[in-house]
């Protein structure tokens, strides 16, 4: 036991925790194989394939019935799977009950008990633990000391504001030193501001204490910002995994660009391919210049995708490739830039980010580099 | 934020004059609306009671306290509370133990739910006399229940439970236990399901889970069922007169109150033995919504901040 006490030391790590040295994860390896979920007709989860190493931080990532919420469930234990197998460090856990699991878990509601203090709260786990009194003051201590509400101890959840709430279920969920973390869309309940403070700090306190995460989430932003890996999923089928920067920069599919911020998709054909470049035709009769990925041949239905930051503004380029003309439809300014609605030769509604003033009627002259129009082809129906 | 601002400026705007008819312009709405409760309340309610505990110091004879001494000193007259006790207490402490379990176990019971609930609640609907009635042929000695106990050959002679105190138990558990389960149902069923699972991801087995969380989140819903089954088994009177021992055991103070007003037509006596009742039932409940305080008072689940 004394050496699980350790684990929790950094008393002010808040502050300095990235000067000590990060704690060793608490599991070697996480392995998932073909974990299956139905729901009557309704297929929640088919063949989630997942190894997680101790230490990591993994984002599944996908929009509401996804199947993401569903993996996670199955991993805590509360979900049976019809199929698959979870193991940690090589041990079968798929019929373990949840509470010997030791895992942690944040819910998306905060799921604090409401006639307990924060105390109690916090110490509930290690009471069900029978870890002796004395000890357990001392981990709730430190564990309070280190979300920063030492002072809020006796009072009762109701009486804190959400992020203080959520800091306490993060509490309660560590301070039993669980094998694995598990968060479920921890942060959609915070206002914007305290959304992007809980995100530090949860990256934070996954770096300090040498947690192994898993974390729900449909915001992209999220994902991309917290994760080591991500864990792109749809209709219950892992999609893509990838670091972040892998799967921002090289979405793997037509559904993986639109997902993580390509909000252009253009339905196109493929008139020729010439190794890596590819020239497209749209619906209107436009030839647009781009980059193929995954296999595709001429004559094929594909998807071109563009991010509206990705392109540029005014006559530029070399010569008429890739180049365009349209109306501004609509102006959206967001603070760190403006995004327009653009309707152009080739698009309807053509989505523009840029840092310059326009306004809606306005001429505008489009460049779309070739290197940034990615190719996919078409998804399967009902994809 | 932004609305508390929008609605304070248009407040400054208002000018203080046209601010006050406002005011007793909604105040003058609210009585409105609030009268005809108001005076349901005040007919049926607060002026009997009144009446009855002015009548109650007004005795035939003796002086302004000589009914509720005449009460307590007459040994026959006393033991009416403690059989009334002996009724209601036991009959409303059952039915919750039944009820708390049963209600824990259907919390999350999609299907069937509606089925279950609607069998539990047919008894509220037959009234204690039409149960009485069909008790007294079901457990007399040459009714079914002991024919086929007979039959299967468990007796020889007919159980009695009829004309005693265990009918009179067993009618009141009949008529009471569907208002018991139904409150402490709803009761279970919105507490939060998230939090019994925050207690398993944190080791608690199931009785750990029952034990630590949800039922001290029921216990609003328990004191608030049992006030309620104990206030209705208090006042019993149609099934102790049917199915018990009016003259022994089960001679209730319901029962007294009636036989002083309606059969020695002293109202006053009546009205002494009402007001006695009153008291102890609300003695009752104060002891148990004070305890209930004590224990746990607060939402059943916490929303965002």
């Amino acid at each position: 036991m004394s050496a699980r006490v350790q684990d929790l030391r950094p008393t002010d790590a808040t502050t300095d925790a990235t000067t000590h040295r990060r704690p060793a994860p608490r599991i070697g390896r996480l392995r998932i194989r073909n974990l299956t979920k139905q729901f009557g007709d309704l297929a929640a989860l088919r063949d989630f394939d997942l190894d997680v190493q101790g230490g990591e931080f993994i984002c599944l990532l996908g929009p509401s019935g996804c199947g993401k919420t569903t993996a996670l469930n199955c991993i805590a234990g509360l979900l049976e799977p019809d199929q698959g197998e979870i193991e940690v460090d090589g041990d079968s856990i798929v019929r373990t009950p949840s509470e010997r699991r030791r895992f942690g878990m944040v819910f998306q509601n905060y799921a604090l008990f409401p006639h307990l203090t924060v105390g109690r709260n916090v110490a509930f786990g290690l009471e069900m633990q029978r870890i002796p009194k004395a000890q357990i003051r001392d981990r709730v201590d430190r564990v309070l000391a280190l979300v920063r509400l030492q002072e809020h101890r006796d009072k009762y959840p109701a009486q804190l504001s959400g992020g203080q709430q959520q800091r306490i279920a993060i509490a309660r969920a560590i301070v039993i030193e669980p094998r694995l973390i598990l968060m479920d869309e921890p942060l959609s309940n915070l206002d914007a501001m305290l959304r992007l403070e809980m995100r530090t700090e949860i990256r934070k306190l996954h770096q300090a204490l040498g947690l192994t995460t898993i974390y729900v989430t449909h915001d992209q932003e999220e994902a991309l910002s917290l994760s080591d890996r991500v864990v792109l999923m749809d209709q219950g089928v892992i999609r893509q995994v990838g670091a972040p920067r892998e799967v921002y920069l090289k979405p793997a599919s037509a559904y993986a660009a639109n997902f993580l911020g390509s909000r252009n998709l253009i339905p196109v054909r493929v008139k020729a391919v010439v190794e890596n470049e590819i020239q497209v035709e749209t619906r209107s009769g436009v030839t647009l210049t781009g980059t193929a990925r995954g296999t595709i041949a001429t004559g094929d239905e594909a998807i071109a995708s563009i991010r509206p930051e990705h392109i540029e503004l005014g006559a530029q380029g070399n010569g008429a490739l890739n180049l365009f003309s349209g109306v501004v439809q609509s102006v959206e300014f967001l603070g760190q830039g403006t995004e327009l609605s653009v309707e152009s030769q080739f698009a309807d509604d053509l989505v523009v980010r840029t840092d310059e003033e326009w306004s809606s009627g306005d001429s505008i002259e489009l460049y779309l580099p070739p290197q940034r129009v990615i190719v996919f082809p078409a998804e399967p129906q009902g994809a | 934020m932004a609305n508390d601002l929008l609605t304070s400026t248009t407040a400054m705007r208002v000018a203080p004059r046209r601010q006050f008819t406002r005011r007793l312009r909604n105040n003058l709405t609210t009585i409105c609306l609030l009268s005809p409760a108001l005076i349901l309340v005040l007919t049926l309610f607060i002026y009997p009671l009144f009446y009855g505990l002015r009548l109650s110091f007004d005795p035939q004879t003796g002086g302004m306290f000589s009914n509720y001494s005449t009460f307590f000193s007459d040994a026959r007259e006393r033991a009416t509370i403690g059989n009334t006790l002996r009724l209601a207490l036991p009959a409303t402490l059952f039915n919750l133990a039944v009820a708390i379990p049963l209600a824990y176990r259907m919390r999350r019971v999609a299907r069937g739910r509606r089925l279950i609930t609607g069998l539990f609640v047919i008894p509220m609907t037959l009234g204690t006399v039409l149960i009485a009635q069909g008790m007294l042929s079901f457990f007399a000695p040459r009714g079914w229940f002991n024919k086929t106990l007979e039959l299967l050959q468990i007796t020889d002679d007919p159980i009695r439970l009829v004309h005693n105190r265990t009918g009179v138990l067993i009618s009141l558990t009949i008529a009471e236990f569907p208002v018991v389960f139904l409150i402490l149902l709803g009761f279970v069923s919105g507490i939060d399901p998230n939090l019994e699972r925050a207690a398993q991801m944190l080791g608690a087995g199931a009785w750990q889970r029952f034990r630590r969380i949800m039922l001290p989140l029921m216990v609003p819903g328990i004191a608030t069922a049992f006030a309620l089954s104990f206030v209705a088994t208090f006042a019993v009177f149609p099934s102790a007169v049917m199915l018990g021992q009016p003259a022994g055991e089960t001679r209730v103070i319901a029962l007294a109150a009636w036989q002083a007003a309606y059969e020695r037509f002293d109202y006053s006596a009546g009205s002494a033995i009402a007001i006695i009742m009153a008291a102890i039932e609300v003695a009752v409940l104060a002891i148990v919504l004070g305890g209930r305080s004590r224990l746990y008072r607060g939402p059943s689940s916490v929303g965002k901040g």
